[in-house]
């Protein structure tokens, strides 16, 4: 009885220790494989020379007040506007209510002088008209979107248009009164 | 022969497309000779190695340039900004060398072993395609770093084809796309290596099914007609296979990491000039036995004829060795040609690098004389006078269980 | 039939190793670099130091067109020194709006400039020996960093008695042929160091080649203490997959 039993013992326990020994190998294996596997992913993600371009300083004593220079920050446009008081106090007068994506516009702007939003339209990516002078500013007299038809207003926000969000208000610093930094 | 299958999600497709019943025909059931030694390894690693090259050349694909005025410091530009390029270059330029150092060992495995005799022919050639392949790929691959090897390389290997009688020259401009080697060619260049691993892989695939047809050859060489003498291919090799791509993965490690330029030649780290020629033109070193033979020879076609032939005399192997028996444990005097042939092999790999003057091109000349008099006088004669030991019954047999 | 294989394994390792060291016409001046060996890294001290020996002797007639100043945070610069001192080169930039090209301070995502435009600016000003770009010299010379290390002592004043030495041209025992167009850059004092180390001929030659290496190879440090981690994990596994092979071949053992 007790022999059967011990010999079963004796199985059992050989079998623990080949399942034991599989398991082990087995883990350490995967987990060798997910890290080999991971530098071919990262090799996709920015690689150095990207990531250094991230940032970009942009002078503004150029820009006069009533106008807006588009600078290229992360291959995309970026708007600079010098807003005049007027245009400030028009964004600042809209009622929250009336906004498809509510944002007052002291939350959009570090010093109210200066709107820096990406200039591409949140519906599907077109470049909005109103930089120049005699482009066409939308009835808000912020931007307009000829390829459907997105108006924004002097705060960068949608007022009509298919679009659903606001024009995107990139992270960015001031160096001094007449450097900006980007990114 | 219809096992089925337990879960219902496989068993659903496998009614539809019979994958599965496949895949564990040829990976889990497949009747393997229970007495393979570490030379049947090779196959696999092979394949593993065939698999990383193609990865992680798709991974530098994404990086790199091929245009003439960028190629070199889009490398550059891999092995300083892009996350880990360093790592995936190193294991691309390394790989290459490992590839044709583990299918070296492959086909010397053949060699030894007689897997290229009846009925294995086809196998064999299939493999030799496999071959022809690789050297066309890697030679390819080798340009597109623009280095001054990759361009000089390149020069003195097209300019070949003008050795073709009457045609040579048009063939050569049109495989330039110009009068020299220069952007045009290395466009085409990298699309040609970027196509031919894929045809790798479909040629693999044929050379599998041929070795399935009538299983592995064994140490012995005998053929296995009883049922012990064979095991499922899993888990018996399937896990003596990862225990054997662990140690490549050692000694591919120790090259990626800390020796990963020592196999290449440092003059391919120079832009190419094409108004400056090295001193040394050189090929890799996996090259050198071919490169020898095609120098050793005077005459520009002769010598380009006796380089293919070298290959392609391969391909009749199983009719220039006559002899009935397959492995060389029972061929005594087979067995030491076996190792000189081996040895002359290094010899030729050797001289290769060396400029072809002096003692050293006697010395290419007596070895290329020898490799073409081993396959077409010493084996078809051995094969029919050579008294060959008695081959057992089966594997059981043997007094000494010799791996 | 494992020893065999083992032996040819090992005689091919051997054969072509063996080949790529062997004897030369010189034996070159062997020296001991930090960033050698399985455990190589970078010594910070030295590699300052050689960026002061190429700012200040080299970089007159050698570019290192490769490298970015923003990669210096490597060798312990901080982001402003790095910021000031990208500042002290002027880029070539442009076009601006009007259409010009125009001169601007560097920034660290700027590569160091060559000294000329390109190579055949460079060849027509030293009578067709072009100063080559050094970014990297040490991957592409047999011999790497002792084959720089011997060159830029190697020079030697007493030309031996049959020797041809051309006009303009210097004698050194390194180089290939022996003649060299490169005047001798540097000896004892040439320059002196802002950290206070002796400038012999030795030192500045050990930290420029240091430099130099960096240069070539910044990946290094990482790649060596990456590859050591790999290769303790794989010994690991592989002896896991070697117990775990022999357990269950043992099933069948006869």
């Amino acid at each position: 009885m007790i022999q059967i039993s011990n010999k079963r013992k004796k199985i059992k326990s050989a079998k623990d220790r080949r399942n034991f020994l599989k398991l082990t190998t087995m883990s350490m294996a995967a987990a060798g494989t997910a890290f080999a596997v991971w530098p071919f992913i990262d090799s996709m993600n920015p690689s150095a020379d990207v990531l250094a371009l991230g940032t970009k300083e942009v002078d503004l004593s150029n820009i006069k007040k009533g106008t807006s220079k588009t600078i290229k920050w992360r291959g995309k446009p970026v708007f600079i506007k010098h807003r005049t008081e007027v245009e400030i106090q028009d964004a600042r007068k809209v009622d929250l209510n009336q906004l498809k994506d509510p944002e007052k516009d002291e939350d959009r702007v570090v010093n109210p002088e200066w709107l820096i939003v990406v200039g591409v339209c949140t519906h599907l990516g077109c470049i909005p008209k109103g930089q120049m002078n005699g482009d066409v500013k939308g009835d808000f007299n912020g931007w307009f979107c000829p390829c459907h038809g997105s108006h924004y207003d002097s705060s960068g926000r949608v007022r009509k248009g298919p679009a659903p969000k606001n024009l995107e208000v990139p992270k960015y610093s001031f160096i001094n009164k007449n450097k900006l930094k980007i990114g | 022969m219809a096992k089925k299958f337990k879960n219902k999600t496989i068993a659903w497709l496998e009614y539809r497309l019979p994958i599965f019943s496949v895949l564990r025909e040829a990976l889990v059931d497949h009747p393997t000779p229970r007495n393979l030694n570490y030379w049947w390894n090779f196959g696999s690693l092979a394949g593993i190695t065939l698999i990383i090259m193609i990865v992680s050349g798709l991974m530098l694909s994404m990086h790199y340039v091929a245009h003439t005025d960028l190629a070199f410091d889009s490398i550059e530009h891999i092995m300083r900004d892009v996350n880990y390029g360093w790592l995936i270059r190193y294991i691309h330029s390394v790989g290459a060398s490992m590839f044709f150092f583990v299918v070296y060992i492959h086909i010397a495995r053949g060699l030894y072993y007689g897997s290229y005799k009846f009925p294995r022919e086809v196998l064999w050639w299939l493999g030799i395609i496999i071959f022809l392949l690789m050297i066309a790929s890697a030679f390819l691959g080798y340009t597109l770093p623009w280095g001054q090897m990759s361009f000089w390389g390149a020069t003195v290997i097209t300019n070949l084809f003008t050795a073709i009688p009457l045609i040579g020259d048009n063939i050569v401009t049109w495989l330039w796309g110009g009068y020299s080697i220069d952007n045009p060619t290395l466009n085409r260049f990298y699309s040609l290596h970027f196509l031919i691993p894929f045809l790798i892989v479909g040629i693999v695939f044929f050379h599998i099914v041929a070795l399935h047809k009538f299983g592995s050859n064994n140490p012995t060489g005998i053929d296995l007609n009883l049922k012990k003498e064979k095991i499922p291919f899993h888990p018996y090799y399937t896990i003596k296979d990862f225990f054997g791509f662990g140690i490549f993965f050692i000694i591919f490690s120790i090259f990626v990491f800390f020796i990963p330029n020592v196999l290449g030649h440092p003059d391919n780290y120079i832009p190419a000039d094409p108004l400056v020629t090295p001193a040394h033109i050189v090929p890799e070193w996996y090259f050198l036995p071919f490169y020898a033979v095609l120098r050793a020879i005077p005459f520009k076609l002769l010598g380009v004829l006796a380089m293919l032939g070298s290959i392609f005399i391969l391909f009749v192997l199983p009719w220039l060795d006559t002899s009935k028996v397959r492995s060389c444990r029972f061929r005594p005097i087979y067995k030491q040609f076996y190792w000189i042939f081996i040895f002359n092999f290094f010899v030729l790999g050797w001289v290769g690098s060396k400029v072809p003057e002096g003692h050293y091109l006697i010395i290419s000349r007596i070895s290329t004389a020898y490799y073409f008099i081993h396959f077409l006088i010493i084996l078809p004669i051995l094969g029919k006078f050579e008294k060959t030991l008695p081959t057992p019954i089966n594997i059981f047999k043997i007094s000494k269980y010799k791996k | 039939m494992k020893k065999k294989l083992f032996i040819l394994l090992i005689s091919y390792f051997l054969i072509f190793i063996g080949h790529l060291y062997a004897l030369e016409d010189i034996t070159l001046k062997k020296q001991k670099w930090t960033f050698e060996g399985l455990f190589g890294r970078y010594d910070n001290a030295s590699l300052q130091r050689g960026l002061q020996v190429y700012q200040e002797v080299c970089s007159t007639c050698h570019g290192i067109k490769r490298l970015r100043f923003r990669e210096l945070k490597n060798l312990g610069f901080t982001e402003t020194q790095i910021k000031e001192y990208a500042a002290t080169f002027e880029i070539l930039d442009g076009p601006n709006e009007m259409g010009e090209l125009f001169m601007r301070p560097g920034e660290p995502s700027d590569t160091f400039i060559s000294p000329y435009k390109n190579k055949e600016e460079a060849t027509a000003a030293f009578g067709g020996a072009y100063p080559l770009d050094l970014s990297l010299i040490t991957k592409a010379r047999k011999g790497g960093a002792n084959y720089i290390y011997s060159l830029l002592t190697g020079y030697e004043e007493n030309v031996p008695e049959n020797f041809n030495l051309g006009d303009g041209l210097y004698y050194n025992l390194y180089k290939d042929g022996r003649v060299i167009a490169m005047p001798p850059p540097i000896y004892d004092d040439a320059i002196e160091y802002i950290d206070g180390t002796n400038a012999s001929l030795h030192q500045l030659s050990y930290d420029i080649v240091n430099f130099l290496n960096w240069v070539a190879e910044p990946e290094l440090q990482k790649r060596k203490s990456l590859g050591l981690k790999v290769l303790i994990f794989l010994i690991v596994l592989t002896l896991l997959l070697y117990v775990t092979m022999k357990e269950i071949w043992s099933r069948i053992e006869k």
